[in-house]
């Protein structure tokens, strides 16, 4: 599951990463923008954005929408998997286009995922639809509350 | 909660063309702009308008985490008073470390944790370090706590919504 970087990072990625997790300008050329701040020319920025994307250093470089802001729904949910089935089970989750993200953690409820959809019925009715493939009940803990959400990962 | 907001076939279409990415390229709007028919005030004044209503929670780069050397992700979950579960929430989810920090309800009698704060460490031991900063700043308020680190990932998709259609 880990994706070694090709290409060591030096200290002009590292800046890059650690100044570009959000606040990319709306306007004619963000790129120049941007890269005036970091010291850079316009080119070597887009190229370094390219190669760090290539290399699995970026997984995405863009807006980051919140589904939520527009009509939409988000849960995040646990099973306790048996073992003898945990792969089965995984295939059976991941067949869901809702299921976004989905993580087998050391604990009795091994498999944790998030469902989201447009449309908030279709979150528990994926949940229902779960219940009833596997036979396992599930833990849904719905987000009552944020309190901070931002990516700040220092390279 | 936050009231929803309503948008229109041109905001979806806008959210489609972008959500995988914007093209790297000196003027991305306009490349935007051009795939979608539209002129490129119009793109920036809507991703603008987005961005302001929080659709869009930041423009920017995603960092793979495992890429960068933070390879150990621990789900710490608290047990924390009710009463005091707000403010500290804040204090928790303000720390540098703590990449979301969200309440949720408990499930008694399987799941009796409600505030949930993912740590990522270079390894492990470096997730304990910063969990039990964590410890300490909830005091008398914490009944208890685990972690829970990801030892594989299963699946990992981003949203996808199908401007077609018309959600």
């Amino acid at each position: 599951m880990e994706t070694q970087a090709p290409t060591p990072m030096d200290q002009i990625d590292r800046n890059i990463l650690n100044n570009l997790q959000g606040g990319f300008p709306v306007c004619e050329r963000p790129f120049a923008t941007v890269a005036d701040r970091l010291g850079l020319s316009e080119d070597e920025l887009i190229a370094r954005v390219e190669r760090l994307l290539d290399d699995g250093v970026l997984s995405r470089f863009g807006p980051m929408f919140n589904a939520e802001r527009f009509g939409g729904a988000v849960t995040l949910a646990a099973l306790a998997v048996p073992e003898d089935r945990f792969d089965t089970v995984t295939e059976q989750v991941n067949s869901f286009p809702e299921v976004a993200h989905n993580y087998r953690r050391n604990h009795d409820f091994n498999m944790w995922f998030v469902v989201s959809s447009d449309d908030p019925d279709r979150v528990s009715g994926v949940l229902k639809e779960i219940e009833d493939v596997t036979g396992l009940s599930v833990l849904n803990l719905p987000k009552e509350e944020e309190y901070f959400l931002e990516l700040k990962f220092e390279a | 909660m936050h009231g929803n907001i309503s948008l229109d076939a041109t905001d979806r279409r806008l959210i489609e063309a972008t959500q995988t990415g914007l093209p790297l390229c000196p003027k991305p709007y306009h490349a935007v702009a051009e795939t979608l028919g539209l002129t490129v005030d119009e793109v920036m004044y809507r991703l603008q308008r987005m961005q302001d209503l929080g659709i869009i929670r930041r423009i920017g780069a995603v960092p793979n985490h495992y890429a960068i050397g933070y390879r150990a992700n621990g789900m710490s979950v608290w047990d924390v008073d009710d009463n005091q579960l707000s403010e500290l929430g804040q204090n928790v989810g303000g720390l540098d470390f703590v990449s979301h920090c969200y309440r949720r309800p408990r499930r008694l009698p399987d799941w009796r944790y409600n505030l949930f704060a993912m740590v990522h460490g270079r390894d492990q031991d470096e997730v304990i370090v910063k969990v039990s900063q964590v410890r300490q700043l909830l005091g008398n308020a914490c009944k208890d706590h685990q972690i829970l680190y990801s030892s594989q990932i299963l699946k990992k998709t981003g949203l996808r919504i199908r401007a077609a259609e018309g959600i």
